[in-house]
């Protein structure tokens, strides 16, 4: 049999995005993208095919939110746009136009950690740590609109992002940790 | 021995957060993938279209001449096996000739970005012709099967053959002897983080500089040394942080080489990043296997023999593989008191991607087949399944039949732990319909008391570094990969020393700078670098106490270290705090460093049948849970209500941790008894993503109640044990267990996925209309 040139043994769209834009073999049109990111106003010219994440991770330098699938599966780079949680892996740039961006980057004030964050990192919401910047933006989104969710609504907000390490006991423990009022 | 029972960590000891959680939670922690690459070349891998075949032709001239392509190589450009056991090397990083799966690399190249890499990536041109492929461990088995490996015959990589006792005289003691043929599916380690790698090629210095997702980063720079024919001092070996491992990341991995081959024909600097497809490809985890399990057991739930044959399908090349089949017949022993047991093992070899070392290594699916064994086996008695373990138990300190020496052993507290916290005695057999208890128990290695590479260094060194700022330094080559070694071993450091655990700062896995460690494998990290850390610890504490002599003008002997300050005697007038006594101790001498090391004493390193090594270790972890369920039998689909789980890891030096740790293990497991499993379709992975690949989410993750037993195992750093293995094993068969209890239907199947589940009923039904004898029409 002859190999075909390509990875033909892709059941998955391997690597299709990359693929099919070196086989279009013409440069991605650039267009001016104008968004708060966490709290800040800036311009950057941007392919129009640009994903947020390589966005986020390549031009912003913001390497808090994570790739840990080939796209829409894991949840790690989850952020939040006008508050809502997106996965910035299946989010164009240019569509967040306008909009509000906000990253693990930009939760922690002056350097002091967030209430998630604190319950987090002091209950062992995290060990490899490579979920959590998602996981807590995914927590962070529920938290605006519910102050006091149930353990069912905890789990109902966190149910795309995927953790190895800790079996997510500890998570909703972190999560309903924030929610208390500061002794 | 008795164990004590530590308190609960909502009302006893909390433990500490680990020390590098707050780059964790503020994104600040950069994992591979997240370093400075803005100069470096893209890496991507050109991979076998087929599952077994020839390469006749690879032309690689056009991907060459494409503008942006910096480098491309094949397997001509390394002519060196590689692999994790220096006995079974038998893998190039790029195919050479042959190729033995589908996915295996057979060229690399970098380029300038990700989109010329894809375009000089279709340029490539392979010739195959393609050979018999195998799937199954029967069919690689087969009379007349091509062989993978000409040096192999019958495709077995490895046969064990370990008779211990008099097997026949125990099985005609026995009341009742029952055999099983239990079948776990092939699960992937599924860390969140894909493997990436860094390399940097230096020409002008011929240095490599490599930072990789590894585990092991010694092992790393040994086959880096070895494939690219470079000397091991011009290797330089960082370890990021590593978004988890879970046994993954102990090999070397073929991107790994691939990576340094790239950067060095490169003459720069390549960053590989691999999709989540690929990692499914580069595999190295739990193989299926198939366990055929014969018990004998008395009236009184006594067992008398054991005999057990395991088959892996270990995939297309050795990597870990023999040392996976000898920890299946190993870890039969050292949990229950067995006086005859006989052991077959064999691994096999098929065209799938080569399997390896996941959390639990070898153990897992042989003590899941002998946990649902022994439940089947007791009910036939009449026996309850905590009564039938307890008759079984082992009395520390004891050596066992395969010499393994077990000096503490928490298990009968983990028993009676979980046995009053799930209030079994009261609910067993009172359940609704549908819903049902079921128990197992488990144990593991606290680090192989062998390493693989023996040279005759200590297990493992830490350098404790004092300095004029008052600051100490722990240095180590353990990775911490998210279990919080690191952590364990500042609190060991400031436990020792009585310095806060502030002030102790720990350097990690940097191979210019922290001692060579041979890593986070076989849970060793704790038992024995913790052991090296107090040693250190132990080294500089006599310093600093001399120190304080001299400036107190007393005897070091009448000097009082408490907290942070130094006297003479309790309650003495002169009090030196500690940044004053360390300036004092570098007098003269300047910047301080001690070494502290570990080694296992040899009779702790197994017996002297051929591979008696493996297994053993200076102390076993002990775990026993009670898993509740409910069945839906409308939809086959199983829901666990909650786990609780009692793991002795001797003793807790971080509760915390040692409570996230079991939990992780404990649901990892449930991911495996549940829903995980690789299929795949000639070949193909048919779950090469994190949506059929089915990890649970939260949606499905049960509460997870933890007791920790305290058992103080005499060799142990304060006398602590492994705490993120010895639970996994148990979780899949008392979920069986469970499930039999819940419906009366025994499963010989993992995962039990909602499809099983449902032909069991209908199977069931079938059964119980085929039995009624029609009645006659009168």
């Amino acid at each position: 049999m002859v190999g075909r040139p390509q990875n033909a043994f892709a059941l998955q769209d391997y690597r299709g995005r990359e693929r099919a834009m070196a086989q279009t073999q013409v440069e991605p049109r650039k267009r001016l993208l104008r968004l708060n990111l966490n709290g800040r106003w800036r311009e950057d010219a941007v392919a129009e095919n640009q994903l947020l994440v390589d966005y986020l991770r390549e031009v912003a330098g913001l390497t808090g939110s994570k790739i840990g699938c080939d796209g829409g599966e894991c949840g790690a780079c989850t952020v939040l746009a006008d508050s809502q949680p997106v996965p910035s892996c299946i989010t164009l740039a240019v569509r967040c136009e306008g909009r509000s961006i906000e990253t693990i980057e930009g939760l922690a004030v002056q350097g002091r950690l967030q209430r998630l964050q604190r319950a987090f990192h002091e209950r062992l919401g995290t060990q490899c740590g490579f979920c959590t910047p998602g996981m807590i933006m995914a927590a962070e989104a529920l938290l605006r609109r519910n102050s006091r969710p149930s353990e069912e609504d905890i789990r109902t907000a966190l149910s795309g992002n995927i953790c190895r390490c800790t079996g997510y006991v500890k998570i909703i423990e972190s999560v309903q940790a924030a929610t208390e009022p500061p002794p | 021995m008795t164990a004590a029972v530590s308190e609960r960590l909502s009302s006893g000891r909390r433990g500490v957060p680990l020390i590098d959680g707050i780059d964790k939670v503020t994104g600040r922690a950069r994992y591979t993938a997240d370093l400075d690459h803005a100069d470096a070349l893209v890496g991507r891998i050109f991979r076998s279209p087929v599952s077994h075949g020839e390469i006749i032709r690879l032309d690689v001239s056009k991907a060459r001449a494409l503008e942006g392509v910096f480098a491309v190589i094949t397997g001509d450009d390394c002519p060196h096996t590689y692999g994790v056991l220096p006995v079974a090397m038998n893998e190039y990083p790029l195919a050479r000739e042959r190729v033995r799966y589908r996915g295996e690399p057979i060229a690399a190249l970098a380029a300038v970005d990700a989109e010329t890499a894809q375009r000089a990536l279709d340029l490539i041109e392979c010739e195959l012709r393609e050979l018999p492929a195998y799937y199954s461990s029967a069919d690689a088995r087969a009379a007349g099967a091509t062989l993978l490996h000409d040096n192999k015959p019958g495709n077995i990589e490895r046969e064990v053959h370990h008779l211990f006792g008099d097997v026949a005289a125990g099985f005609a003691q026995a009341d009742l002897v029952q055999e099983h043929r239990i079948i776990c599916a092939e699960v992937n380690h599924a860390q969140i983080e894909p493997h990436a790698a860094l390399a940097e090629y230096d020409p002008a210095q011929g240095r490599l500089t490599m930072q990789s997702v590894t585990q092991v980063g010694y092992y790393l720079q040994l086959m880096l040394a070895r494939c690219l024919d470079l000397d091991l001092s011009r290797i330089r070996i960082i370890k990021p942080f590593v978004g988890g491992g879970f046994g993954a990341r102990v090999e070397v991995l073929n991107f790994e080489i691939i990576t340094a081959l790239l950067a060095r024909a490169a003459a720069g600097k390549v960053m590989m990043q691999l999709t989540r497809e690929e990692n499914f490809l580069t595999h190295r985890a739990r193989p299926q296997t198939d366990v055929t399990l014969k018990l004998g057991m008395r009236r009184n739930g006594q067992i008398t023999a054991c005999a057990c044959e395991v088959v892996q399908r270990g995939g297309a090349y050795a990597g870990y593989g023999i040392v996976t089949i000898l920890y299946a017949g190993a870890l039969l022993q050292g949990i229950y008191d067995i006086p005859a047991i006989k052991f077959d093992g064999y691994r096999i070899y098929a065209n799938l991607p080569p399997c390896g070392a996941m959390r639990g290594h070898g153990s897992v699916d042989v003590r899941h087949a002998f946990e649902c064994v022994l439940d089947r086996m007791a009910r036939e008695f009449g026996l309850d399944p905590f009564a039938v373990r307890r008759v079984n138990l082992l009395r520390a300190p004891t050596r066992t039949m395969n010499d393994l020496v077990v000096n503490s052993y928490g298990l009968s507290e983990c028993l009676d732990q979980v046995e009053q916290a799930s209030r079994w005695r009261e609910r067993i057999g009172k359940l609704p319909r549908g819903k049902g208890l079921g128990m197992a128990c488990s144990h593991y290695v606290s680090g192989a008391a062998k390493p693989i590479h023996w040279t005759g260094e200590p297990h493992a060194v830490v350098n404790l570094k004092v300095d004029f700022d008052g600051g100490i330094t722990a240095f180590t080559g353990a990775a911490d990969i998210g279990q919080g070694s690191s952590t364990m071993i500042a609190i060991v450091v400031s436990e020792t020393l009585g310095v806060l655990l502030d002030r102790v700062r720990v350097v990690a896995g940097d191979s210019a700078i922290t001692p060579k460690d041979n890593g986070a494998y076989s849970s060793r990290i704790t038992f024995m670098v913790g052991n090296a850390a107090i040693d250190a610890a132990k080294g500089l504490k006599a310093i600093l106490i001399e120190a304080a002599a001299r400036k107190l003008e007393a005897k070091p002997e009448d000097i009082e270290c408490i907290g942070e300050q130094f006297q003479v005697g309790r309650g003495g007038q002169v009090i030196l705090p500690f940044a004053e006594v360390a300036k004092a101790a570098l007098v003269d001498v300047g910047s301080i460093t001690v070494k502290g090391t570990f080694t296992c004493p040899p009779e702790a390193q197994g017996g002297r049948h051929k591979g008696g090594a493996v297994g053993s270790t200076m102390g076993f972890s002990y775990a026993a849970q009670v898993v509740e369920v409910t069945v839906d039998e409308a939809t086959g689909a199983i829901n666990v209500d909650r786990v609780w789980t009692a793991l002795d890891c001797g003793h807790a030096i971080n509760p915390l941790a040692v409570e996230g740790q079991i939990q992780g293990s404990v649901w990892m497991g449930m991911g495996q008894a549940l829903s995980e499993e690789t299929r795949y379709l000639n070949g193909l992975p048919a779950h090469a993503n994190l949506l059929d690949y089915r990890v649970p989410t939260i949606m499905e993750s049960p509460p997870i109640e933890v007791y920790i037993v305290e058992s103080h195992d005499p060799n142990g750093p304060f006398g602590a044990k492994e705490a993120s293995e010895g639970a996994l094993a148990g979780f899949p068969p008392a979920l069986v267990n469970a499930v039999a209890n819940a419906i009366g239907i025994d499963f010989d199947e993992l995962p039990l996925t909602p499809d099983r589940v449902m032909q069991a009923f209908v199977e069931r039904r079938r059964r119980a209309r085929a039995a009624v004898p029609q009645r006659k029409a009168s």
